[in-house]
């Protein structure tokens, strides 16, 4: 049963689809970490930027990893609009309204989407779909391969900007201080936009590398969501580090309890973990007290 | 006793709407928008008083529905006996889940989060568990009666969930004029300085836990008898938890008649997007969701709140200046 001929593929597999957990964490613990609410409109926006990638190569024929180029500067838009002129306006600066907001955004996203593509199931083909890439005894698909050299590629570049740039440095001090920043000169609602651009972009990224090895429908989006959910409670609301150990650490933990558990069974070790974290380490493993 | 007037003047003006009413459809529409309501006022004792916002309210009202069904259908219990069963199993629910998260000190954004994870998981559960029926769900048997608690005319039904309403507007009329109701609010208003005033912060909020989930199990217990069948989509699915948050947010979040006339309101618009556009999956719910984030922008206390600040303002204009009166509840 636990020959390594079986647990290698299967934690190396586990690492290469916690790159792409990684990617969508990473857009909620940025938010989290500025605008310190749960952005619960991260799973449906997840599902429209993946019907995004399936219409850009059903009908213009654009490859995902083409497709992205696009799609991320549009995601960035779309995430900078819906804090700037929705989420921010519509909550007074109440934390709870903003839940609340990004709650009821959700839920419009998801039903039009239902409601504009129905509920199946739909796949792209591309031609490096199967192609796989041998190690030893072990065969890793390429798209995967892809999808966890782009996420920390993401990552990497979302550092560079948070340590670089006044952007980021704009960010990070509306993050620590928000009156302080605003004091200072800082455009607060302006720099709450962009976070939410930058969190929604890396979930457009995310769509890009899963489609060749996904699938797309109304609801896709909010089994990834729970799980980044777990990834960030687990690494630590705000922590981006935390969000990529947690990210790796959980899509081995699922790729071995789907294998020892089966498929279903899987998916409610991952609650357990997460609900077992809330309780125990509200703040994470890396997270910082509240 | 002078302040329950109001309250009974609403129930006996609803509960003469089946001598009046006899079309199907129209008790129908009520009975569901009571059940609703019903939810809603569950949600409205802990969010709207307490300020703890839950996310996965299915997960009371899917208790309440599969133990009302299951006792019935596998062990043969009276429904009357199912449907108590029901209410305390998502009462005990809700002092677990509310030990569990209050001690670890889970609030605003954590709260939701795990509230809406405990439902998921409950799903799932009930999804591939034999006793619920796994995928296909359990279906009660029709047996009209008294004792099976299944009635063939709707206005037997209409007034089974209206006595549940009066029950739970009552309850969050006594809540507002108790102590209790009043450590609650503080509770919401600032937990920290609540806490420094001596008030057991814990208690207070679990106390309030145990009675907004005893209330929505309650409304699942109806559902079940209603409509004689429960799935995990229909028991812990979203639409629930949304429908119990909604309606006290549309109607006034923190008042006692603010889930029963958003529930009402939220019901009516729902036929209204069916009449226009046909019953297509997902329509219901978008406007929902705009709805949601409507409300919040331009009536945060909803239709209620909305009520009395015009009052105030056209009373102002006509008459002496009134005393101020605080702090707005969600400025």
């Amino acid at each position: 049963m636990l020959s390594p001929t079986i647990l290698i593929p299967a934690v190396l597999n586990g690492l290469l689809i916690g790159a792409i957990y990684a990617l969508v964490a990473l857009g909620l613990t940025l938010i989290y970490g500025v605008l310190h609410i749960i952005n619960f409109a991260h799973g449906a926006l997840l599902s429209a930027a993946l019907f995004a990638a399936f219409f850009a190569f059903r009908l213009l024929g654009l490859d995902p990893y083409v497709a992205v180029v696009l799609l991320a500067p549009l995601f960035f838009a779309l995430g900078y609009g819906l804090q700037r002129f929705i989420i921010g306006p519509a909550s007074h600066g109440d934390e709870r309204n903003m839940l609340l907001v990004t709650l009821g955004i959700a839920v419009i996203i998801e039903n039009t989407l239902l409601y504009a593509f129905h509920a199946d199931t739909r796949t792209i083909d591309v031609p490096y779909a199967f192609r796989t890439i041998d190690i030893g005894s072990t065969f890793l698909a390429v798209s995967r391969v892809v999808g966890f050299v782009a996420a920390f590629a993401v990552a990497l570049a979302l550092w560079l900007i948070m340590t670089f740039t006044d952007t980021g440095r704009a960010i990070r001090a509306v993050a620590k201080e928000k009156l302080g920043a605003e004091l200072a000169g800082i455009d607060v609602a302006h720099v709450y936009a962009v976070t939410f651009g930058l969190g929604t972009a890396c979930v457009a990224i995310a769509a890009c590398l899963l489609i060749p090895s996904y699938y797309v429908n109304p609801t896709v989006g909010d089994a990834f969501v729970l799980v980044a959910f777990t990834i960030v409670v687990l690494g630590g609301m705000g922590s981006v580090p935390g969000a990529l150990i947690g990210a790796l650490l959980i899509g081995v933990a699922e790729s071995l309890s789907g294998l020892f558990l089966g498929e279903s069974l899987g998916q409610i070790g991952i609650f357990l973990i997460f609900i077992a974290v809330l309780l125990v380490r509200p703040n994470g493993l890396f997270g910082a007290r509240a | 006793m002078k302040a329950l007037i109001p309250t009974a003047a609403v129930l006996a003006v609803l509960a003469a709407v089946p001598l009046v009413v006899h079309s199907n459809v129209t008790l129908n529409f009520l009975v569901v928008a009571l059940m609703i309501a019903l939810a809603g006022q569950g949600w409205n004792i802990l969010g709207g008083y307490g300020g703890q916002y839950s996310f996965g309210h299915a997960a009371f009202f899917g208790t309440g529905a599969y133990v009302t069904a299951i006792l019935q259908v596998r062990y043969g219990i009276n429904a009357w006996i199912g449907f108590a069963a029901g209410i305390a199993a998502g009462a005990a629910l809700g002092a677990a889940l509310g030990a569990l998260t209050f001690r670890s000190g889970l609030r605003g954004s954590y709260f939701a989060l795990v509230t809406l994870a405990f439902a998921e998981v409950l799903r799932i559960i009930a999804s591939v568990a034999p006793i619920t029926g796994a995928g296909v769900g359990t279906l009660i048997s029709l047996n009209l009666g008294i004792r099976t608690l299944q009635f063939q005319s709707r206005a037997a039904f209409y007034w089974i969930i209206l006595a549940l309403v009066g029950v739970s507007l009552v309850t969050a009329q006594l809540i507002e004029r108790s102590r209790f109701g009043i450590w609650l609010i503080a509770v919401r208003e600032n937990e920290d300085a609540a806490k420094a005033l001596g008030v057991n912060v814990n208690g207070v909020k679990l106390a309030a836990m145990v009675i907004s989930a005893a209330i929505a199990a309650a409304a699942g217990c109806f559902y079940a008898q209603y409509f004689l069948f429960v799935d995990s989509g229909i028991a812990y699915g979203t639409w629930i938890s949304i429908q119990a948050l909604l309606t006290p947010i549309i109607g006034g979040v923190g008042t006692v008649f603010g889930p029963l006339l958003g529930a009402l309101v939220v019901k009516a618009l729902g036929e209204a997007a069916k009449l226009l556009a046909g019953d297509a999956p997902g329509l219901d719910l978008i406007i929902y969701g705009a709805v949601l984030v409507l409300v919040i922008w331009f009536t945060p206390r909803g239709l209620i709140g909305g009520f009395t600040q015009m009052r105030k303002v056209l009373m102002r204009r006509s008459g002496p200046a009134a005393p101020s009166t605080g702090k707005a509840r969600h400025g």
